[in-house]
């Protein structure tokens, strides 16, 4: 089988995007270049196509009480209009998939997952939650498009016609764009104030070309979204998050406040490893798999994440570092020509982000 | 995307030759910087490097990706291009003119480079 299209796929070959496959879709990873895209959106507004993520919707009687035992989210301090980050767990701890859920009611949800996760995710909530629980998979009817920068609220605001002053950090709305019903939430994977906006597969292109006609508004491809969450500090499942390894280890331990019985509750505070966040000087990348060794030469991790940070002029990278190690300050990444010298500092590695931004 | 200047030779691997005289000045084609994307870091050989024709001599990263650079020529490093250590994204810019990589001392005229109507062809046989 080829890879899947979103509906915005001819648009990205139709606009010169450099395409290539991610997770079985088709993805355009960069248009005008990577640097050029981050820059944008630091600065302005970039357009995201993440159609292939999946979204869930979850509802029915019990609903609440069994996704709380199934997710690590605390669902009984989130309340209608708002929306939390957490894991999907194994028995062990480790983690199956990172994602967002979203509560309409008091048993009405909906979970968006990731592209590589969501045929797994479905089937282990499916297996978690009793019968008169419902679950649809509304991935292939819903097209996702994220809004992230510092003049995205304007954008959105002149589009829509209405005020999105008062939707706080994690909070969501249930609108329409054109007659067609519209889910904004303010959310996203950049560190800039931004939207994640859910629309009908079928309205999707016509949104994004909506969105577009502002000339503050550029396409971004997955290329500048890496480099954007890496320098915001979050982490990419499947590299910085796995079922190997528990959400304390990634550093999530403290967010995790749900008091439900949640398969994997003892395990998700479990630490063997660390991922630490490090700092290269100069512009030589450390990348995924890179070795990573201790000032005495002692092999005592890896890479899982690395790149040049655009925003900050030389190299991020997040690692998995065993738990004695980890509290040094020095390590050495043994990257594919050369050996660099690595720092070990605090994430979020660029500080200077607007997404937590009081509007109101 | 420049097009490939007529005056110079081209390699299989997407490195260029402009011969002047006795020596001759290398880079990455528009190619290359096309396929490589924003380009991070340029690894230059140090000046007095003996550079044989198809080994490898330096290397250049980009964000996404990293590659070898392979000699088109034979020769000494008589000069690098100091330019690249501060802004290596010469070479997606202007990779035929600022973003040259090395000039070379010729051990002997190179043989087996192409024309630029042989290097077009030669890319469009590898674009997909």
């Amino acid at each position: 089988m080829s890879d899947l299209r979103t509906p915005l796929t001819a648009w990205h070959e139709a606009h010169g995007a450099k395409m290539a496959p991610f997770a079985g879709w088709l993805m355009p990873i960069q248009y005008e270049g990577i640097i050029v895209e981050h820059q944008h959106t630091r600065q302005h507004a970039g357009l995201f196509d993440i159609c292939h993520m999946g979204e869930f919707l979850i509802a029915g009687p019990g609903a609440d009480e069994a996704l709380s035992k199934a997710v690590s989210h605390n669902l009984q301090t989130l309340a209608p209009g708002k929306c939390r980050y957490g894991f999907l767990l194994n028995e062990k701890g480790g983690v199956l998939d990172d994602g967002i859920i979203y509560r309409f009611g008091p048993d009405s949800f909906m979970a968006v997952v990731n592209a590589a996760c969501a045929a797994n995710d479905f089937a282990v909530l499916r297996s978690r939650l009793p019968e008169s629980v419902k679950m649809t998979d509304i991935s292939a009817d819903t097209g996702k498009i994220d809004l992230q920068g510092p003049e995205s609220l304007d954008v959105l605001e002149k589009l829509l016609g209405q005020n999105f002053h008062d939707l706080g950090y994690f909070g969501f709305r249930e609108t329409t764009w054109q007659g067609s019903p519209l889910l904004v939430s303010r959310t996203g994977y950049t560190g800039e104030l931004g939207y994640e906006l859910y629309i009908a597969s079928s309205e999707t292109e016509a949104f994004w070309n909506a969105l577009l006609a502002d000339e503050r508004v550029k396409p971004v491809g997955l290329g500048a979204r890496d480099t954007l969450r890496l320098e915001a500090g979050l982490p990419l499942y499947g590299h910085d998050l796995d079922e190997n390894h528990s959400p304390a280890e990634a550093g999530m331990g403290r967010m995790m406040t749900s008091t439900a019985d949640y398969v994997g509750r003892e395990g998700a505070q479990k630490i063997a490893s660390v991922l630490v966040p490090l700092r290269i000087d100069g512009r030589r990348a450390a990348r995924h798999g890179d070795v990573v060794a201790a000032a005495d030469g002692t092999e005592v991790g890896h890479v899982t994440s690395g790149s040049f940070a655009p925003s900050l002029g030389y190299v991020i990278a997040f690692a998995w570092v065993d738990a004695a190690h980890a509290g040094a300050e020095n390590f050495v990444v043994r990257a594919a020509r050369t050996e660099l010298p690595a720092t070990r500092v605090e994430a979020p590695f660029y500080t200077q982000g607007t997404a937590r931004k009081k509007l109101a | 995307m420049a097009t490939n200047p007529a005056d110079i030779l081209y390699s299989t691997s997407h490195e260029w030759a402009r011969i002047e005289g006795d020596e001759a000045v290398i880079g990455i084609t528009s190619f290359a910087q096309e396929s490589l994307g924003d380009i991070t870091y340029v690894e230059l050989p140090p000046v007095g490097d003996q550079l044989s024709e198809d080994k490898e001599f330096g290397s250049v990263e980009s964000v996404k990706a990293a590659s070898d650079l392979i000699s088109p020529v034979a020769g000494e490093v008589v000069a690098v291009n100091e330019a690249l250590e501060n802004t290596p994204e010469l070479c997606n810019s202007d990779p035929f003119g600022e973003g040259w990589i090395v000039r070379v001392k010729l051990t002997h005229k190179p043989g087996g480079l192409m024309d630029a109507a042989a290097y077009e062809a030669h890319c469009a046989t590898e674009k997909h």
